[in-house]
C-alpha cells in the first residue's frame, strides 16, 4: 500500500460504529418527539408556548440567532484564513463547511417554527415590502444557504472523483453516487482552472454576505424601539459574536470527529494551538462589544434601561446573564491565554463552554428587552410579567438543534472530513502516485 | 329473461321519476319560499347596489339577507373614510379606572378579559406627583413602527390616520408588537375565544379572530361609517375620552363637543413619548384638577 493509498483509507468516509448507530438514532428519537410537539403546537397554536404578548417572542428566536450566529464559521475560517493565507487551515475547513451549511439550513427552519401562521409562509413572496427587516432575511437566508453548499461542494469534487475510484471494487452503489456528485471530474487542467475559479469567487462573496447575515439579524432587533436593542453597537456586535460562536462550535466537532475517526495525524496539536488563538483574538473582541453593549450605559442609561441592565446583573436575569460572560467569554480567555490552555483536550472543554454560553447569550439578548417596555405591564395575569420556554419550546428546539447536529453526522458518514486531494497534494504524494499509476 | 328485464327496467324508471319528482318538490319549495308575497313570474325588480349602481334583479335571485353592521371587505378597508382624519383625546384629570371602556370594547371585538385592546394604567410620573389613571389604546401614529416593519403589508396606515391589521394576510411574525413601543398589540395565542365566528371578516372590525395572527385596538371604524362614536367613548361613564376629526377640529365626548386645537391649547395636551416621533394621533390632558381622588383598583371603583 502506497502511502496515497494510505491517506486515503485514512480520510475516506467509514461506516458508523457502535457509538455512531446509538447517537443517530438519539438524533432521530429527538426529532420525532420535537416534530410531534411542533405538529400539536400548528394543531392547538402557540398557545402551547410560555410566550404571551409582552414576552413575544422567545427560544424559538434566539435559537434562530444562534444559529445564524453559528453558521458564520464558514465565512470566519475558510474564507477568511484563505484571504490571509493561513495554510493551517486545510484540515478544518471542510468540517467548518460542513457546519456552516447544517446551521443555515436550520436557522432557515426555526425561523418558521417562530410563526403564527406557517401556512401563509408565501405571502412572504407575493405581498413583500423591502422595507421590513424581515424581507431583507428571506433573501439574505436562502443566499447563504445557496453559497455554503457551494463553498462545501466545489471543493469536494476531486474528493470525490477519488472516493468513486476507491469504492469502485468494495462499494459499487455508493462508487456510483460519488461519480454522479463528482460531475466526471477528471483533474484535467480547465477543470481545475474552473474549479479554482469558482471557490476564489464564492469564498470573496461569504464574507460580505455573512457579515450581511449577521447584521442584518441584528438589525431585526435594533430597528425597534426597545430597551436593550435599540443600539447601533448591534450589527458588529452580532458579527463579533458570530466568530465566537462559529468557532466554539468548530473546535468542539472537530475534536469529536477527530477523536472518533483516529484523526490524530492529521488533525495535530499544532492544528488546535491555531483554533485557540484565533477564538481567542475572537473573543477579545467580544469582550470589547459587550463592554459598549453593558457597561457603558452605567454613565448615561435612562430610567429604563437602568431598570433592564439592573434585573440582568442582579436581578431575575442575572444566573444566564453571568453563565454566559463567565463561562461562554471571561473563562475561555483565560484558559487560552496558556500554552497548556491550547492543547486538545482543554480546547475541547473551552469549545463546548463557548458553545453553551454562546445559547444562553442569545437568550439574554432576545428575552429580557421584552420583558422592559416603556409602559408598565398591566391588566395582564401574572404568568405573563415572565418567560421561561414552555415544554413544547424546549422540545422543539431541542429538535432543531439535533437536526442541525444529524445533518453533521449524515455528512461526516458520506464525506472525507479532511479534503483528500489537498491533503494530499501538501503532503507531496500525489506526484508519486500519478507515477505509480503511469 | 325478458320479464325480468322490464322489471329490472321499469323499477329504475320508478326510481328516476322518485327522484326527479322530489329534486322538482324541493326546488319548487325553495321557489316558493324566495318569492312567496310575489306572482311565480320572470318580474325583475331595480334595486340600487352599494356603489351607487342602478340594476335590475330577476325577483327569483332576490334574497333576504339578515341586516349586519359589518365593517368593509379587506380590500376596501385599506383605503380609510374620505376626508376624514380622526384623533382622539384622553382627559386623564377625568378618568377613575371604572373600565367600562374595556368593558364595551372586549365586548364589541370578542376578547377575553386576559387580552384586552384597552388598558387602564396605573402611571406615576415622579416620586413625589401623584399616580393617576392612564387609559392606553393603540395610538394610531402617524409615523407607525409597526407598519413599517411588517413584511408582508398585513398592517397599514389609511388615510383617514387609522392604522388597521389585515388578519387573511398576517403571517404572525409579531415583529409589529416588538417593533410597537407602547406594547399596544396582542396576538391570537391559541383559538379565538367562540361567538360572533360565522361574520364574513373584516379589518373594521377585526372580527372574528383568527389564530396565529395580531390584532389591535382599530378605533371602531364599521361605528365611524355610521357616523357613531368608538364603543370606548360612549361606555365612558365620565366623558374621559373624546373623539372626532382633526379636519373638522372638533372633538366629542358624547355629551359635549369642543374644538380641538382650543382643547389642546388650554390644557397643555402632548402625546405619551413625543421624542420617540411615531406621531400619535391620541392626545393626553394632564391630570390637574382632577375630578375624582386616586384610588387603587378595589371591587368597588372597578364595577361602579
Amino acid at each position: 500500500m502506497t502511502k496515497y493509498e494510505s491517506l486515503i483509507n485514512d480520510l475516506a468516509p467509514r461506516k458508523f460504529g457502535k457509538r455512531g448507530t446509538i447517537w443517530t438514532f438519539i438524533l432521530v428519537v429527538i426529532i420525532i418527539i420535537g416534530l410531534i410537539a411542533y405538529i400539536d403546537q400548528i394543531r392547538q397554536g402557540q398557545v402551547v408556548t410560555n410566550m404571551r404578548d409582552y414576552a413575544l417572542w422567545g427560544i424559538y428566536i434566539s435559537n434562530f440567532v444562534f444559529f445564524v450566529a453559528t453558521s458564520f464559521v464558514g465565512s470566519a475560517t475558510v474564507a477568511v484564513l484563505r484571504l490571509t493565507n493561513n495554510s493551517w487551515r486545510t484540515p478544518v475547513v471542510r468540517i467548518a463547511e460542513i457546519i456552516s451549511l447544517a446551521s443555515i439550513v436550520m436557522a432557515g427552519f426555526t425561523i418558521m417554527i417562530d410563526m403564527g401562521r406557517p401556512d401563509r409562509l408565501l405571502n412572504l413572496f407575493i405581498y413583500a415590502r423591502l422595507q421590513s427587516p424581515i424581507t431583507w432575511d428571506v433573501i439574505i437566508i436562502p443566499t447563504s444557504i445557496i453559497l455554503s453548499f457551494l463553498l462545501l461542494y466545489f471543493p469536494l469534487l476531486p474528493d470525490l472523483a477519488i472516493l468513486k475510484k476507491h469504492h469502485l471494487k468494495t462499494k459499487p452503489t455508493f462508487s456510483k453516487w460519488y461519480g454522479k456528485l463528482s460531475l466526471n471530474w477528471t483533474g484535467s487542467k480547465a477543470q481545475k482552472a474552473i474549479q479554482s475559479k469558482s471557490i476564489k469567487i464564492i469564498a470573496i462573496m461569504v464574507i460580505p454576505v455573512g457579515i450581511l447575515l449577521q447584521t442584518i439579524d441584528a438589525w431585526l432587533f435594533s430597528t425597534t424601539y426597545r430597551i436593550g436593542w435599540d443600539s447601533t453597537n448591534m450589527g458588529a456586535y452580532f458579527t463579533s459574536g458570530a466568530f465566537v460562536a462559529g468557532l466554539g462550535a468548530l473546535i468542539t466537532v472537530v475534536y469529536i470527529i477527530r477523536k472518533v475517526r483516529g484523526l490524530e495525524h492529521y488533525i495535530t496539536d499544532y492544528h488546535f494551538d491555531k483554533l485557540a488563538q484565533y477564538l481567542l483574538v475572537t473573543c477579545l473582541a467580544y469582550v470589547y462589544f459587550n463592554i459598549n453593549e453593558y457597561l457603558i450605559p452605567i454613565f448615561n442609561a435612562p430610567a429604563e434601561e437602568e431598570i433592564h441592565l439592573n434585573a440582568l446583573v442582579y436581578g431575575d436575569y442575572a444566573g444566564i446573564f453571568w453563565f454566559s460572560q463567565i463561562v461562554g467569554l471571561i473563562l475561555p480567555i483565560l484558559i487560552l491565554l496558556f500554552k497548556k490552555g491550547r492543547k486538545p483536550l482543554p480546547m475541547f472543554i473551552v469549545g463546548i463552554m463557548v458553545v453553551l454560553g454562546s445559547w444562553w447569550k442569545r437568550y439574554i439578548i432576545v428575552t429580557p428587552t421584552l420583558l422592559h417596555p416603556f409602559l408598565p405591564i398591566e391588566g395582564v395575569p401574572e404568568s405573563w410579567h415572565h418567560y421561561f420556554p414552555s415544554m413544547h419550546e424546549w422540545l422543539i428546539t431541542g429538535a432543531t438543534l439535533a437536526m442541525a447536529l444529524l445533518i453533521i453526522t449524515l455528512f461526516v458518514r458520506f464525506l472525507p472530513v479532511i479534503p483528500i486531494q489537498r491533503t494530499a497534494e501538501e503532503k507531496g504524494l500525489l506526484n508519486t502516485d500519478k507515477k505509480a499509476e503511469t | 329473461m325478458g320479464n325480468k328485464k322490464t322489471q329490472a327496467a321499469s323499477r329504475r324508471e320508478f326510481l328516476r321519476n322518485i327522484s326527479n319528482g322530489s329534486v322538482l318538490a324541493v326546488s319548487g319549495l325553495a321557489y316558493y319560499s324566495l318569492s312567496s308575497c310575489k306572482q311565480p313570474s320572470e318580474e325583475k325588480t331595480t334595486l340600487l347596489t352599494t356603489d351607487g349602481k342602478l340594476v335590475k334583479v330577476a325577483n327569483s335571485e332576490i334574497e333576504e339577507m339578515e341586516h349586519l353592521h359589518q365593517g368593509a371587505s379587506p380590500e376596501e378597508a385599506r383605503k380609510g373614510i374620505p376626508g376624514k382624519k380622526f384623533v382622539m383625546v384622553v382627559d386623564l384629570a377625568k378618568c377613575k379606572n371604572a373600565k367600562k371602556c374595556i368593558e364595551a370594547c372586549d365586548k364589541h371585538h370578542n376578547l377575553t378579559p386576559d387580552r384586552p385592546y384597552i388598558k387602564v394604567l396605573e402611571m406615576q410620573d415622579n416620586e413625589k406627583s401623584a399616580p393617576y389613571w392612564m387609559p392606553k389604546k393603540c395610538f394610531q401614529c402617524d409615523n407607525p413602527p409597526c407598519v413599517k416593519v411588517c413584511p408582508v403589508g398585513a398592517t397599514y396606515k389609511r388615510t383617514d390616520g387609522i392604522v388597521l391589521v389585515d388578519n387573511e394576510r398576517c403571517i404572525g411574525c409579531r415583529f409589529c408588537m416588538a417593533a410597537c413601543p407602547y406594547s399596544a398589540r396582542v396576538f391570537n395565542w391559541g383559538a379565538p375565544p367562540e361567538g360572533q365566528l360565522d361574520l364574513p371578516y373584516s379589518p373594521e372590525t377585526s372580527l372574528p379572530s383568527k389564530i396565529g395572527t395580531v390584532a389591535k385596538c382599530d378605533f371602531c371604524p364599521e361605528m365611524l361609517r355610521q357616523n357613531k362614536l368608538p364603543h370606548c367613548v360612549t361606555s365612558c361613564p365620565n366623558g374621559v375620552i373624546y373623539f372626532g376629526d382633526e379636519i373638522d377640529d372638533t372633538v366629542t365626548n358624547g355629551e359635549e363637543t369642543v374644538r380641538l386645537s382650543t382643547l389642546l391649547k388650554e390644557k397643555a395636551g402632548y402625546r405619551y413619548m413625543e421624542e420617540l416621533g411615531t406621531k400619535p394621533r391620541v392626545y393626553y390632558l394632564p391630570p390637574v384638577d382632577r375630578l375624582f381622588p386616586f384610588e387603587e383598583t378595589t371591587q368597588e371603583n372597578s364595577e361602579s
